[in-house]
């Protein structure tokens, strides 16, 4: 690891100040930022933590809408969501081990945008709302790609706002080594209808299917997706699995989502 | 009736006490004064041409004492292999030079290129980003067939090619097994993968050089499996140190699996740094660079043939493997495919004609060594794989076909046709004892009950067979060994009858100090607590070999109970002296010496203070001290076998197994303590399960490692294991070791691999996917759909 400056604001404004500096970068709860500084793969001069804003820490309930606190770790939204939205409480409990839970942040996974992360696909199925520093970002504008998003230099992610779906599920089928998913599917079912989003599979990141969601709105039931067929092109092919195993996973998480939607 | 203390009973491992309240003493947690820091610069590429190398701009860099690189070492020699092979045709294998530091040339990623040494670690590894390397990267030899091939690129330019030997065994039945199989009824033929795997003991390597000026010593600190086999390699053979100005110290030590069997280029470097630089040298290896530095493990493909007679009795085995060793020989990388593989290929059956062919191939990878287990596990698995198809080709019941070609408990000492005889078994109780554990008659049931829950269950079975103890000096020196292999003990007992057991075996992870002090203490009839085992430092035990191929309780521990029959001799002399009587009268029993037939007496104690304060003491006869020491070279190996049987569940929809139950009916032979040999079988087959479903080593064509950390090298964890069932019931003593041990540390991996494909393949096929014939390991979701669906 170089060496860096640790600066702790108290609030969004000093941090977003503290950012404009050069070589400048926030940090959450680390798990992925401080690996990599180790490896001497990534590192800035400056780290902004972001754990000390009291306003990003916290998830909040008001009628059917969650909005949790960008700083807010895995496990804390895993125990506060799981009565109101019990497959986001799912996903956000099966992150990683305890350590990662309870380091690990919703505004840091988001900012991420690992193409096999589990919250970009909650928060494209939700059609969640990314609420930064200076404005809100709507899910399908958000992600634009592998470790690629909306966010501008300097940005922060304060909060993102989720409304709560009728049922949904997140099924995970986990990469043998990492345990991030190989493929991961969340659905969810709103009363204007459904919404399918996928991770871990596409080459450009989180991905909606959108067939998949036309044929649910019309029926929801895994027969409904039976005669689909997703392409396998722009899925990915590595060491742990080709695109078309991938594109087959798809379609029976999906199914299954249907099948075990709360 | 199970004991309370002593041979037989599960004491408590007293060594978990200082582990698990961390304050075991790591080489990691001994921080010398003055101590300065290692940081090895390695090749990124697999194969290249060092055209620049300029470390004058990052000596200047803060904190730098000095940069070494090959042009500081030419009067160092390289890296030595500790076992030479003869191929098929006479002649020694071919063996390329190993150096430290590269001398011109990268050979893998991770190769060594310089070393910094520097106040602090980051410090170092800044001067290192700062060293001008320019490298002409050269076309990597990574398959190990296309290797061999005519014109193909050399990893080392002074060989005729890539070819380390071609070895045939037993060479002069090559052309009656053709012809064996050439004539019978039937032939089941199987084409496998042995995956690679890459060691990751918990404990990384470490290695700490201390150079004393004063006396002109050295000291290395480094965690290995073997002390003094690293100041013979490394004193007499790199640095041209004699023994008595070395010592190497390899205090606890977090896991080895073979890896840390091997004498490495960073031990070397900082022995050598230390007396340059004039200070304490530390190299701390991180888990990025194990990948790359430590010795991987097996990397066999193979195709084997088991012919059979019309009465499904097998009349002979043909194989041919080619063996990845890498870029290097590492220090017993020739013998894994040779000698510790091709002398299993009978495994428990009466086959008559055997022929194993291996040709062992230099690739631009990191160098292939022993993994627990080392060339056994390769074996079984063809052979229990093989077995397994041929029964489903035939159509028979695998458990049946195996108990028919068995050798029989009453044809022991079995000579078999590869060379070794195998003094003890039963095959035929260790397996009925593991069908009878998982209820093999009912297994139907279990089938009906899965498939109603819409999965696919199989099970599988496999009977291995392995050689321990690793052995007769005179019989290695044969096959090509530069090292005897016999194990040293000295007991000391100290005046107030304590005894310190210093042993040349090694524990790293294994509970010696525990098991050890057992048997000593159950000789003398003493508390266990009585004895202490100390290990790890060449200053302290006589030269010894070792611990690996599950030799420690077979060859250390009966070293140690020859000592100790020399003390116990001793001081019934003393006794005798004591108790006026004649030796032959005086009995040991419960830690007191007493005259047969008479109600005297004397206790332990009371002798060894005699010995110790010899006022009333035979000087003219004895002399004083009660302190022996006893060299073991076993005559034969020691050959554990067992019962290995897995039942899993496939997911027909995604390819996802899961192990339902894992079940282990081992024969030991003798067993000192039970819960430390059931937790010896739990490890390995914990990593026989890994190698199974989970772990590969991937490279690409450029020689890039893929696995080179968790995101991709999958370990196995807790949840992907089952509960095991453990046995060890089934015992024939071993003829030849006083004791009538015959070791346990590998077993679980050995045994466990076939058992686990073999189970998946019967799933599959009694869910009717009869087309697949194999998949090779891991089996992992992707795979196993693939095979599924052809694709
Ligand atoms: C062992 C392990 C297992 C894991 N398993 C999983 C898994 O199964 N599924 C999964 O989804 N993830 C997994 N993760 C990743 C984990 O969820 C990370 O915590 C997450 O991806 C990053 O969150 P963080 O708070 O740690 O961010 P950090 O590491 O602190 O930051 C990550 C990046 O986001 C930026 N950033 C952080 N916060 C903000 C913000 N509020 N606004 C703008 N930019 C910001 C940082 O500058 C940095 O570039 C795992 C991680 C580890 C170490």
């Amino acid at each position: 690891m170089h060496n860096f400056e640790l600066v702790k604001p108290t609030t969004v404004e000093e941090a977003v100040a503290a950012l404009q500096g050069d070589d400048a970068q926030p940090l959450s709860g680390g798990q992925t930022l401080i690996p990599t500084m180790k490896q001497r793969l990534a590192g800035s001069e400056q780290l902004v933590s972001l754990t000390g804003i009291a306003s990003m820490q916290g998830v909040t309930i008001s009628g059917s809408t969650i909005t949790i606190g960008g700083a807010t770790t895995h496990a804390t939204v895993s125990a506060e969501v799981a009565a109101t939205y019990p497959a986001l409480s799912a996903l956000a409990g099966r992150i990683g081990d305890p350590a990662v839970r309870n380091r690990g942040t919703i505004g840091g996974s988001v900012a991420n945008n690992d193409p096999a992360a589990c919250y970009p696909s909650a928060v494209l199925a939700s059609g969640a709302t990314v609420v930064t520093n200076s404005r809100e970002i709507a899910a399908d504008d958000f992600f634009q790609g592998m470790f690629a998003t909306d966010l501008e230099e300097g940005e922060i992610i304060t909060a993102v706002r989720f409304p709560v779906p009728e049922k949904a599920s997140y099924q995970k089928f986990e990469q043998p080594a990492s345990r991030f998913s190989l493929v991961g599917v969340f659905v969810a079912k709103f009363a204007d209808g459904v919404r399918v989003a996928v991770t871990g599979a596409g080459e450009d990141g989180v991905f909606r299917w959108a067939e998949a969601e036309a044929a649910l709105s019309a029926n929801f039931s895994a027969a409904a997706v039976e005669a689909l067929d997703l392409p396998s092109e722009a899925l990915i092919t590595d060491l742990h699995g080709t695109a078309e195993y991938r594109a087959h996973l798809i379609k029976v998480l999906t199914k299954r989502g249907v099948n075990e939607a709360v | 009736m199970p004991k309370d203390s002593g041979i037989g009973a599960s004491s408590k491992r007293r060594e978990d006490v200082r582990f698990l309240t961390g304050v075991g003493n790591y080489t990691d947690d001994i921080n010398m004064h003055g101590q300065t820091y290692a940081y090895f610069l390695r090749s990124e590429v697999a194969h290249g041409k060092i055209n620049n190398l300029d470390i004058a701009d990052a000596s200047a860099m803060p904190g730098v004492l000095k940069i070494f690189t090959a042009d500081d070492l030419t009067a160092a020699g390289g890296v030595p292999c500790g076992w030479q092979v003869t191929d098929r045709f006479g002649n020694p294998m071919q063996e390329p030079k190993h150096p430290i530091l590269a001398e011109g040339k990268v050979r893998h990623v991770g190769d060594p290129i310089a070393c910094v040494v520097a106040e602090t670690l980051e410090q170092a590894r800044d001067a290192a980003e700062a060293i001008e390397l320019d490298i002409e990267e050269l076309e990597a030899v990574i398959d190990m067939k296309a290797a061999l091939n005519d014109g193909a690129t050399k990893v080392h330019d002074d060989l005729d090619n890539n070819l380390c030997y071609d070895w045939g065994f037993v060479e002069e039945n090559r052309d009656a097994v053709d012809e064996a199989i050439k004539n019978a009824h039937h032939v089941t033929t199987l084409e496998l993968t042995n995956n690679r795997l890459v060691p990751n003991p918990m404990e990384p390597r470490v290695a700490i050089g201390d150079y004393s000026r004063g006396k002109d010593e050295y000291t290395l600190y480094t965690t290995s499996q073997n002390p003094h086999v690293i100041r013979l390699l490394m004193g007499a053979f790199v640095l041209s140190i004699p023994e008595h100005k070395l010592r190497v110290v390899a205090p606890d030590v977090g896991g080895g699996f073979g890896s840390k069997i091997y004498h490495y280029a960073e031990e070397a470097m900082v022995t050598f740094a230390s007396k340059v630089v004039n200070r304490p040298v530390k190299w701390t290896c991180s888990r990025s660079e194990a990948f790359v530095s430590d010795a991987h493990g097996r990397d066999h493909v193979t195709k084997i043939e088991l012919a059979m007679d019309e009465n499904h009795m097998f009349t002979a085995v043909r194989t041919e493997t080619y063996a990845n060793m890498g870029a290097y020989l590492s220090t017993f990388a020739p013998s894994i495919p040779t000698w510790l593989h091709g002398t299993l290929m009978a495994g428990n059956y009466k086959t008559p004609l055997v022929y194993v062919n291996v040709k062992a191939v230099f690739t631009n990878t990191v160098p292939v060594d022993a993994y627990r287990g080392a060339g056994r596990p390769e074996a079984t698995y063809q052979l229990e794989r093989v077995v397994d198809k041929a029964a489903r080709e035939l159509g028979v019941d695998p458990a049946e076909l195996r108990r028919k070609n068995f050798i029989k408990p009453e044809e022991f000492p079995y000579q078999t046709p590869v060379a070794v005889v195998y003094d003890t078994g039963n095959y035929h109780a260790t397996l009925d004892k593991g069908l009878e554990m998982v209820d093999y008659a009912n297994f139907d049931k279990r089938v009906a009950e899965s498939k109603a829950r819409g999965k696919l269950r199989g099970l599988g079975i496999a009977h291995f067979i392995e050689a321990c103890g690793i052995a007769p000096s005179n019989l290695v020196g044969q096959l090509g060994a530069r090292a005897g292999l016999y194990e040293s003990a000295t007991v000391r007992v100290n005046a107030t009858g304590g005894l310190v057991v210093m042993t040349g075996s090694h524990s790293h992870g294994q509970g010696h100090e525990t098991s050890f002090a057992q048997v000593v203490a159950d000789m003398i009839g003493i508390d266990e607590n009585m004895v202490e085992i100390v290990h790890g430092d060449t200053n302290n035990a006589p030269m010894g070999m070792g611990t690996y191929g599950s030799r420690s309780i077979a060859v250390g521990g009966s070293a140690m109970v020859r000592a100790t029959e020399k003390i116990i001799a001793k001081a019934k002399k003393v006794a005798s002296h004591l108790l006026e009587a004649s030796e032959g009268d005086i009995e040991l029993k419960d830690g007191a010496f007493s005259v047969a037939g008479t109600d005297k007496s004397i206790t332990w104690g009371e002798v060894c203070l005699a010995a110790y304060v010899p006022h009333n003491y035979p000087l003219e006869d004895l002399e004083p001290g009660l302190e022996e020491t006893a060299f073991y070279d076993p005559s034969n190996f020691t050959y554990p076998s067992g019962a290995y049987i897995c039942e899993v569940e496939v997911d027909e929809e995604t390819g996802k197994v899961d192990i339902l139950g894992f079940t282990a009916a081992d024969d030991f032979g003798n067993v000192i303590n039970p819960m430390i040999v059931e937790g010896q079988v739990h490890g390995g087959v914990a990593q026989g399960i890994g190698q199974a479903m989970l772990e590969n080593t991937v490279y690409d064509e450029n020689g890039q490692l893929l696995t080179g950390s968790y995101m991709d090298y999958a370990m196995p964890r807790a949840a992907d294991v089952p509960n095991f069932s453990v046995d060890h019931s089934c015992v024939t003593p071993c003829t030849h070791n006083p004791l009538g041990v015959k070791g346990c540390g590998e077993a679980g991996a050995i045994g466990s691999p076939p058992a686990v494909v073999n189970a998946v393949i019967d799933a599959l096929h009694r869910g009717g996917h009869t087309h697949v014939e194999h998949i090779d390991m891991p089996v992992s979701p992707a795979r196993v759909w693939a095979a599924i669906n052809n694709k």
